[in-house]
């Protein structure tokens, strides 16, 4: 009985209570595979956990998914799959086979969710991911053609941060010069990959370059190297723990050009947290229309019903792709498999990140790049078509 | 010769086989996907005691030649046929255990758990190094190999892996190992080369990691270090084997199947403890069964015998 979300079934109690009873009672099933321990599971807790706690309160609070006359309460069923592929399969055919669940939702990162996609496929359930992130999407989607993707890739990413740059330069407050710097890991290597011609492209001078271990603990040589090469910009294609390092040690070594960006994590609202109003002007990667009322009400209800604020990377498209299903599910008029799968490719929708329809890839074409912290909020300042994008501005040193 | 019970334990062993191959027919997907783990763990926990039994020295490298199974499919297969991988995955891991094995079997005891812990973070260290240097992530293992096939790869190298360690068995090798394993001073003063036998054991093993590994990148698809080199993976082949015992060669499938149930029953109904849960299963086993259920099986019939004898 634990690993039913009680407080689904007590919702519906009160909602049942609450509501005319002209509608008949009914329960979706829903499945949620994330890491709850493991390296992934720090990242799962902030954009993943937290929004579908989220979702299912929201659901069950308005009466439920309406199909025909009919309400369906949504109950979640939560597996941890200790950030391990071999378990992320075990858990979802566990929730396909015996727990016999209506709907899944995606899996968390871009590992996860690839290893579950065959048993996705398999039993036809519709797989919206949230937080994949790929080159090979068109093999993906030509693969597994239920699988669609919403966060974006490296490439629109990375040239996200070029073109900021070169607004920036164009305004005269930057020039040339960019000192780059990577994470050897997984994301960080594609960024730098990516971005690195892009810079260059755009006449940007690369004067300096180097990359460090996941998990370097002194970041101090690093800076050092950055703030000799005195760069006009400083660009890290970084992981959480060393955006925080990075940021913590361009403070103490005084590295502080108009444009200072750290990828991963410069969303999380713990990055306000640690670093206060030094963090203003910080650029990142990711973003929100911070400013537009969809996201203010999606974040006041988070912080309501979850305690902790969503970050303003993945929290909302993670979100967004749980209205999709719900959406879907409505729109189809059903709540079989393949017709929800129907739905999802042949329609837009209209989410929490604004709204959203699939390319001939079914990835989402347009999403955010980069962010800055501009008064407490990061705000979205790049994106791949989204609206509601403010200017960047220049940074002006850490007090 | 063979004696009588031996052709009867063969035969025992070939019908249990026949009997795990059909599961595809009647199980149906769910128990397809724990008979994946459960034939995978069965591979490296009885492949890891073939070394470590007999010879007493604890190795945690097989995440290292699981990995490096896993990235000779991702690399290779766009260029190779898929089922020269495997073999060519074993090849490499027996190559890699042999440098090793020269390297390091000379130490003993804890050295050696150390430096076989540090082998698989070397090894993801370098393929990491490798893709920051070309700039590529992930590898995609694209396939249209299902879990049945999975299943049956990993059932045919089980059965090869229980052959070669009944061989082993029989042989000069493992009669050598058994020395080695009670005393390596005797063995070395009875004229045995104990390093050339404790590598090629060494090599055995990491053989049959690196083709488990291969056999595995299908179905994870997306290859990339951190997924493909987990310690946690040898730390269970550990505790996997230890649960059965490794004093005999069908112990440690005796430790995986109820040990793959207790963890699947404690994923499936504690999925906010599931790791506090399983350490505790752990220190439960090393302090409750600490010679498996093979040694469990022993003290019984030992006990068995005692009341006989005194009737």
């Amino acid at each position: 009985m634990k690993r039913r979300t009680l407080f689904a079934a007590a919702t519906a109690v009160a909602t049942l209570a609450l509501t005319v009873p002209a509608f008949a009672q009914e329960t979706l099933k829903i499945g949620a595979v994330g890491p709850k321990t493991g390296p992934l599971a720090g990242g799962a807790a902030v954009s993943f956990w937290p929004n579908v706690q989220l979702w299912a309160h929201d659901v069950n609070e308005a009466g439920g998914i309406t199909v025909g006359g009919t309400s369906y309460m949504v109950e979640i069923i939560e597996y941890d799959d200790q950030t391990n592929p071999g378990e992320t399969i075990k858990a979802v055919q566990r929730l396909a086979t015996q727990d016999e669940a209506d709907f899944i939702l995606a899996p968390y990162s871009t590992g996860l969710n690839i290893a579950a996609a065959p048993i996705f496929q398999r039993y036809g359930y519709p797989m919206v991911t949230h937080t994949a992130i790929s080159d090979q999407i068109e093999d993906l989607s030509n693969k597994f053609p239920n699988m669609y993707f919403l966060l974006g890739g490296a490439t629109g990413l990375a040239g996200g941060v070029v073109d900021v740059l070169t607004d920036m330069r164009e305004a005269g407050e930057i020039g040339n010069r960019v000192a780059m710097v990577n994470v050897a890991d997984a994301f960080g290597i594609e960024l730098a990959s990516v971005g690195k011609p892009q810079l260059e492209e755009a006449g940007f001078e690369i004067v300096y370059e180097t990359s460090y271990p996941l998990g370097t603990q002194d970041l101090s040589p690093v800076i050092n190297g950055a703030k000799d090469s005195n760069p006009d910009a400083f660009v890290a294609w970084s992981y959480p723990p060393d955006t925080f390092g990075l940021t913590e040690q361009a403070q103490i070594a005084g590295l502080a050009p108009k444009a200072f960006y750290t990828a991963v994590a410069t969303a999380f609202p713990a990055y306000a947290g640690r670093f206060g109003a030094a963090a203003e002007g910080v650029l990142g990667a990711g973003g929100v229309y911070a400013d537009g009322d969809q996201f203010k009400e999606y974040a006041a209800r988070h912080e309501a019903v979850t305690g902790a604020k969503p970050d303003f990377w993945a929290s909302a498209p993670t979100y967004a792709t749980f209205e999709i299903l719900h959406q879907a599910i409505e729109g189809a008029g059903s709540t079989d498999k393949e017709a929800v799968a129907e739905y999802i490719a042949n329609n837009s929708f209209e989410t929490v990140i604004g709204p959203v329809d699939w390319d001939e890839n079914n990835s989402n074409a347009k999403y955010w790049t980069v962010g800055q912290w501009q008064g407490g909020v990061f705000k979205g300042v790049a994106s791949t078509g989204r609206d509601g994008a403010v200017a960047a501005m220049p940074k002006s040193g850490w007090e | 010769m063979m004696t009588t019970t031996e052709y009867r334990n063969l035969a025992i062993g070939a019908a249990l086989f026949i009997l795990a191959a059909c599961l595809p027919f009647v199980g149906g997907a769910y128990l397809l996907t724990i008979g994946v783990t459960i034939a995978m763990y069965t591979v490296l926990a009885t492949s890891w005691a073939l070394f470590s039994g007999p010879t007493h020295y604890i190795s945690l490298a097989t995440a290292a030649f699981f990995g490096l199974g896993t990235y000779t499919t991702g690399l290779g297969f766009e260029h190779l046929d898929y089922w020269l991988l495997v073999p060519l995955a074993a090849i490499l891991g027996a190559a890699l255990a042999a440098i090793v094995g020269v390297a390091t079997l000379r130490l003993s005891g804890v050295y050696f758990v150390i430096f076989t812990l540090g082998l698989a973070e070397l090894i993801r260290q370098l393929v990491t190094w490798g893709q920051n240097v070309s700039g590529q992530k992930g590898l995609y293992v694209l396939t249209d190999l299902t879990e049945v096939h999975i299943y049956w790869q990993l059932l045919v190298l089980a059965a090869l892996v229980y052959l070669t360690g009944w061989l082993i068995g029989r042989s000069r090798l493992g009669f050598a190992l058994r020395i080695i394993g009670d005393d390596e001073e005797v063995a070395r003063h009875s004229g045995i080369n104990t390093a050339r036998a404790k590598v090629l054991l060494f090599m055995v093993s990491g053989a049959a990691a690196a083709a488990t590994g291969a056999i595995l990148a299908p179905r994870y698809i997306y290859i990339e270090p951190a997924l493909a080199f987990t310690p946690m993976l040898s730390f269970q082949v550990v505790i996997m084997a230890l649960l059965g015992g490794t004093g005999r060669l069908w112990g440690p499938v005796v430790g995986v199947i109820p040990f793959t149930f207790l963890w699947e029953a404690i994923s499936a109904s504690f999925p906010n403890q599931t790791t506090l849960l399983l350490g505790l299963c752990f220190l439960a086993i090393v302090f409750i069964l600490p010679k498996g259920f093979v040694g469990l099986l022993t003290t019984i019939r030992t006990r068995m015998n005692a009341r006989e004898a005194f009737s």
